[in-house]
């Protein structure tokens, strides 16, 4: 007993300093020196100062000139995160959907031919039965990170119908960009393609920039 | 769907080609033999011995394995604690946190102590890096190090020809820190950083953003931490929404290998085992029994995922696939990783251990819930953690090697050691404790103003999930949970602001997973110390043999039929009803 004790004690303050202080700051050092740019969170420079993290959505709400992320339940937070924790027979989350449904129909279906082809031509908001059949799902649920860096490229291509008028720019030009700033499967396997909405934006503001 | 079914399949492929090397190396490393490693690690080793005063090949029985099992954790737990409690004053805390309540804390350390990592507190909201790296990451080696040595013991237990010993628990430790846990930690943790988990100690940095508002971009050591995570089994993330954060899970390759380091110690063990028991044939036996419940569940939970929820189809979403969207349930999920790499991280981190997450749980179907609930209610032995889910698994086969023996009349005999009352008895505790713990907590919770209180979907089959989810994950010692319950790790979140109970649920919980992992780790090494003392018998014709398709088939047939029989009237209160109707609540 007495020599487990002993024997527990020094593995205690051994493997504390080995496991617990030694081997995260070594890694920190190495990966300081090796992938400093990643190590400190991949952050994105335009305009000559810090705009962000590629691995970091952000908010562009009420800002049509910009391509959208997805909705988030933590406001884009990049230190605070949780879930929304919203069931799959949950009557808020059906809120929750039908909102960013009509907000995102709002925003984009004036600019859309084929969110419009629905062969009524209304405008009414109330309306818009087939029109909701060509949102993507990711358009209108939010993310786990709450700072999902991406956003499908069938929600890109129709939001970029908004940011080429608003822009006064040719759409195959946007849609130029959207490939350009689509991160595709890992390896070409693995994962889902999307397209990254922050890099996206930033090329938009180099190639036409606003004001 | 095609693609999605493509990468699960590359995945299992990958992991089936990994069981065989790593295989060979652990039992290389378990029976002290040299392996690659050894010019390199071998004076550190033995220095070790040294410093901790061992004898490495002084033998020890199982009463004296428990023991400094015990005693080693509970110091560690006593340390761990501590640290938590006096945060303020430690280093490496560029946010200034100050200690959470006590009792939180004491969660938090049976949480880590137990391999568990059930999380009521956000990360980064409330742990320094000093608490993460010297106490957390810490407990992530020590504890799955812990849990991979008694199932060595009881591998030793079964093997041994005469005599009481089970090995030395000292040297298991440090061997296995030292030959597998830690070298394949370093050059994750680079490959990770490589690919943009993040690693580093600096303050947070506030960025304006490009639309012209400010965002905190978060700092931390997070890779080191994350790569030990996956591969103990343990779980714990460095944020709060876990893999899903794309600082510790960025890329769909990062998913990947995050993945393979949860599964790859668990399967390969049961080839380690096959290889130290001398018929690689017993291995594959078990490790087929796993997959093919693991497989089943894969294929569930993406095939449920890919279908949508009722609140998403009574909004009018439509959630079919179509040129360039995934279609779904994205709700709580991440672009990079989809439908299908959320749906196979959801059954590979429940049938582990692990508990890590990349998608949220609470989010699911019901249907893609009732397989998270189904795996921790099969004990977590389709894999299992690392080290705790082949000693579950091997009850099991004991168990199955009883009903067998009584269908057929024989006395049972497993690798020709006879089983009898003594381990029939240990082997139903250890089957039965775990289940115990989950239905008792749950109930005590559900029935009591104090548990209810920490509901978070309100009272309905979500809230009654959510209750049953958080005692079957602690007590599996799992800690992936429908993260609504208790709402103090989520001071921000609507609806949460000022949730009671928390003390109720801190303390019901940590007892929990104390009890349910060390009560079975003293039934397994009891188990292991019975059988070490047994002669070996040769074969005879009438022995029932544990090498092929027909015991693998009765083996599943246990644990589907132990884990239903416990479980399945409660699975129907909250997954299943919800998976059933397209009522809202």
């Amino acid at each position: 007993m007495r020599r487990d004790l002993t024997t527990s004690l020094l593995a205690v303050v051994v493997m504390t300093v080995f496991l617990g202080l030694l081997y995260p700051l070594a890694i920190t050092g190495v990966s300081q020196v090796l992938f400093p740019g990643k190590a400190n969170g991949s952050k994105l420079s335009f305009d000559g100062r810090v705009v962000g993290s590629s691995l970091i959505g952000q908010d562009f709400k009420g800002k049509p000139a910009y391509f959208q992320s997805r909705p988030s339940a933590t406001e884009y937070s990049g230190n605070v995160t949780y879930f929304s924790n919203l069931g799959p027979n949950s009557l808020e989350a059906r809120e929750v959907v039908r909102k960013n449904l009509h907000r995102y129909l709002r925003r984009e279906a004036p600019y859309d031919p084929a969110l419009r082809a629905d062969g009524t031509q209304s405008r009414d908001i109330g309306d818009f039965r087939s029109r909701r059949q060509l949102v993507p799902v990711d358009a209108v649920t939010e993310s786990a990170s709450g700072v999902d860096p991406h956003i499908s490229q069938a929600n890109a291509w129709i939001q970029a119908h908004r940011v080429a008028a608003v822009r006064h720019l040719p759409l195959s030009q946007v849609e130029d960009l959207i490939s350009a700033n689509t991160d595709g499967r890992s390896l070409g396997l693995l994962g889902e393609p999307g397209v990254n909405v922050l890099e996206l934006n930033i090329a938009l503001d180099k190639e036409a920039p606003l004001r | 769907m095609a693609q999605g079914w493509l990468q699960i399949a590359i995945f299992l492929a990958v992991l089936v080609a990994l069981v065989k090397p790593v295989g060979i190396y652990m039992a290389r490393v378990f029976t002290n033999q040299r392996v690659f490693l050894s010019p390199v690690v071998g004076p550190i080793e033995r220095l070790a011995y040294k410093a901790l005063r061992v004898r490495p090949d002084e033998g020890q029985d199982w009463k004296e394995y428990a023991r400094s099992l015990i005693v080693f954790s509970l110091l560690f737990w006593i340390a761990l604690y501590l640290i938590l409690r006096t945060q303020g004053v430690h280093p490496f805390n560029p946010e200034g946190f100050h200690s959470a309540s006590w009792d939180l804390n004491f969660n938090t350390t049976s949480s880590f102590i137990t391999n568990t990592n059930w999380q009521y507190y956000g990360g980064e909201t409330t742990l320094s890096y000093f608490s993460q790296m010297a106490g957390l990451a810490v407990q992530n080696f020590v504890s799955a190090a812990v849990g991979i040595a008694v199932v060595v013991a009881l591998i030793r237990g079964i093997v041994a020809r005469s005599g009481r010993e089970i090995g030395n628990f000292w040297q298991d430790l440090v061997r296995i820190l030292l030959y597998i846990l830690v070298p394949i930690s370093i050059i994750g943790a680079l490959f990770l950083v490589s690919q943009g988990v993040i690693q580093s100690l600096g303050h947070a940095t506030v960025i304006h953003t490009l639309a012209g508002g400010t965002q905190t971009l978060a700092q931390g050591p997070v890779a080191s931490q994350e790569v030990i995570k996956e591969l103990g089994t343990n779980g714990g993330g460095f944020f709060n929404v876990n893999s899903a954060f794309p600082f510790e899970n960025s890329t769909g390759l990062t998913n990947f290998f995050e993945l393979l380091l949860i599964l790859v110690i668990p399967a390969a063990l049961t080839y380690t085992y096959g290889r130290m028991v001398g018929s690689q044939r017993q291995g594959w036996a078990i490790f087929s029994a796993m997959l093919a419940l693991f497989v089943v569940g894969v294929a569930v939970v993406y095939m449920a995922e890919q279908h949508g929820t009722p609140s998403q189809h009574l909004a009018g979403l439509n959630t079919h696939t179509f040129s360039g969207s995934t279609g779904g349930n994205m709700e709580g999920k991440e672009q990079r990783f989809g439908i299908a790499d959320t749906s196979l991280w959801t059954a590979v981190t429940t049938v582990t251990s692990c508990g890590a997450v990349n998608g949220a749980f609470e989010s699911l179907t019901g249907l893609g819930q009732a397989v998270p609930f189904a795996n921790l209610g099969f004990s977590e032995v389709i894999f299992g953690g690392v080290g705790a889910g082949l000693y579950s698994m091997l009850l099991y086969v004991i168990l199955a090697v009883f009903i067998g023996g009584l269908m057929v009349g024989r006395t049972p005999e497993y690798l020709g050691k006879k089983i009898q009352a003594r381990e029939i008895k240990l082997v139903a505790l250890g089957v039965l404790v775990t289940p115990l713990f989950t239905l008792l907590a749950s109930g005590l919770a559900s029935a009591s103003g104090l548990g209810t209180r920490s509901i978070y979907a309100g009272i309905n089959p979500q809230g009654f999930s959510e209750t049953l989810y958080a005692y079957l994950s602690q007590a599996n010692n799992n800690g992936s949970a429908l993260a609504g319950y208790t709402g103090f790790i989520q001071p921000n979140a609507p609806g949460n602001a000022g949730a009671f109970g928390i003390s109720f649920a801190d303390l019901l919980g940590g007892a929990v997973m104390i009890g349910a992992r060390f009560l079975p780790i003293l039934f397994v090494l009891a188990v292991a110390g019975s059988l070490a003392g047994k002669k070996v018998s040769p074969a005879g014709l009438g022995t029932m043999r544990t090498d092929n398709p027909t015991f693998v088939f009765l083996l599943v047939g246990v644990v589907i039929l132990v884990g239903a029989l416990t479980f399945f009237p409660a699975i129907l209160l909250g997954p299943i009803v919800q998976s059933l109707t397209t009522r809202l609540f």
